[in-house]
């Protein structure tokens, strides 16, 4: 409403602006402070080219043109120490939350950071980015990042289990891969409330993902040769706080799977 | 890893509480991205997303399957984005020397593919296609970077065979933009999908406007 009693303003202005020629300079001032409050109050429409564009332009003169040594190494080719696998959650992006640089980390990110079991059909998505990273990249660590208020996982604790009602195309299917955490949860944490449970489950579910990270055999390998490091973590935006864990697991190389 | 969350506590989280505050309780991030996994093209880092502002999908060489190929993490992303997050805008951001894009182009004609990646990255075929008939006569390297920016338009014809995806292209609620982000001489090209009538032309071409390039 404010809004358009100011376009009101400024069409009438521009309007005894093309009538009395001599008032040019008057109108033109006004119209531009009305311009001035309308952009403070924050009416000015969001233009996501812009958004881009600037987000771009000062990425490059303020770090790309800055650090042409590091920039110039990346161009040649990428040596990550770190798998990261994060949830896609506009909250959590964890170039902002551990810093990692351009270069640093090879980063998959899906619904609630689920890492899927091995599977040369299924999934082949999150699958070929652990090949790439283990196999071609020979990353040193996978980390899996679960965080607080998680919305994939309060889908999973909400979805029922037998799968009577499926009210999504891809989200339900996806996250019940991670199933097994929710039964653990209900009865590790019966009494809990629900938004408890959710919280204890997003923790479980990175638990869930490290364990499959080991069905995928170039990554069993590499763990037993102790060239690769598994570890799991959690962040909490609310309070902001930040839990990292190793994977506690009794691994026995003379296991074929 | 330690230093470098309480770095960032100690000098994002703290001195901004009100933005994390607000964040705490929800989010409504106004843009869907979708980049490669690749360590050097991290979407908070090239345009400078900062927390809140971008529901980002990560996977190798950036691809969206299409509606029919089933389930897979991308749509499960996609579908949240849409239809829960009622995101304004998707993006989908292609880069120079994408491993994922070069697995592609090798690829033997005649033989399935191997492995996760093999299988993975054969989504983009059409755009394999495309770019070998199209530059048949250039370098191997100069038909990779063509493949990387055609794939960005194979994904965004693959996003519009989804039905909830479509409806709100045609009602003017999202719109649909391709990118590439050069990192061998800092450039980023954009483009965003033309809305009007048709959508997709009958070779699956898609239409296009507003192409810019910042470098």
């Amino acid at each position: 409403m404010a809004n358009d009693s100011y376009k009101d303003a400024i069409a009438g202005l521009s309007k005894l602006l093309s009538e009395r020629a001599d008032l040019g300079s008057v109108a033109a001032s006004k119209i531009k402070r009305i311009t001035a409050e309308l952009e403070a109050a924050g009416y000015k429409e969001f233009d996501p080219i812009e958004r881009v564009k600037t987000g771009f332009v000062h990425f490059k003169t303020e770090k790309y043109d800055k650090d042409p040594k590091l920039y110039g190494a990346l161009a040649k080719g990428q040596s990550p120490k770190f798998l990261v696998f994060a949830c896609s959650d506009s909250r959590v992006c964890p170039s902002h939350i551990l810093n990692f640089q351009p270069g640093e980390a090879f980063m998959v990110r899906n619904i609630a950071n689920m890492v899927p079991p091995y599977d040369q059909i299924k999934h082949s998505g999150a699958g070929a980015a652990i090949e790439y990273a283990v196999v071609h990249l020979k990353v040193k660590n996978i980390v899996v990042i679960g965080h607080s208020c998680c919305g994939g996982i309060k889908g999973l604790m909400s979805f029922p289990d037998d799968g009577s009602s499926s009210s999504t195309d891809f989200i339900e299917n996806w996250v019940k891969m991670c199933s097994a955490a929710k039964s653990k949860v209900a009865t590790k944490f019966d009494g809990l409330s629900f938004e408890e449970q959710c919280h204890n489950c997003e923790k479980e579910a990175v638990n869930v993902s490290l364990e499959n990270l080991l069905t995928y055999p170039f990554v069993r390998e590499a763990v037993v040769n102790g060239a690769l490091s598994l570890k799991g973590a959690h962040y909490d935006f609310v309070n902001g706080a930040f839990q990292l864990w190793d994977l506690d697991f009794a691994i026995s190389p003379s296991i074929v799977i | 890893m330690k230093q470098r969350f309480l770095s960032f506590k100690k000098n994002k989280y703290m001195k901004d509480l009100e933005l994390y505050e607000k964040l705490a309780t929800g989010q409504t991030p106004k843009f869907m991205v979708i980049a490669c996994a690749d360590s050097r093209v991290c979407p908070s880092s090239v345009l400078g997303f900062q927390p809140g502002e971008a529901f980002v999908v990560r996977n190798v060489a950036n691809m969206v399957p299409p509606y029919e190929n089933g389930p897979t993490e991308t749509n499960a992303a996609l579908e949240f984005a849409v239809n829960s997050l009622k995101v304004e805008n998707i993006l989908v951001i292609g880069h120079s020397r994408c491993g994922g894009i070069r697995a592609l182009m090798s690829m033997h004609d005649d033989v399935e593919p191997s492995g996760l990646i093999g299988s993975w990255v054969s989504v983009g075929m059409n755009a394999r296609v495309k770019t070998k008939a199209a530059t048949h006569l250039l370098n191997f390297d100069q038909q990779c970077k063509h493949c990387e920016k055609e794939s960005v338009n194979c994904s965004l014809v693959n996003l519009l065979s989804y039905p909830w995806v479509e409806e709100k292209v045609r009602n003017g609620e999202l719109n649909i933009h391709g990118g590439y982000y050069d990192f061998v001489d800092c450039s980023f090209e954009k483009w965003t999908l033309y809305k009007e009538n048709n959508l997709r032309d009958e070779s699956g071409k898609v239409a296009v406007k507003d192409r810019a390039f910042w470098f």
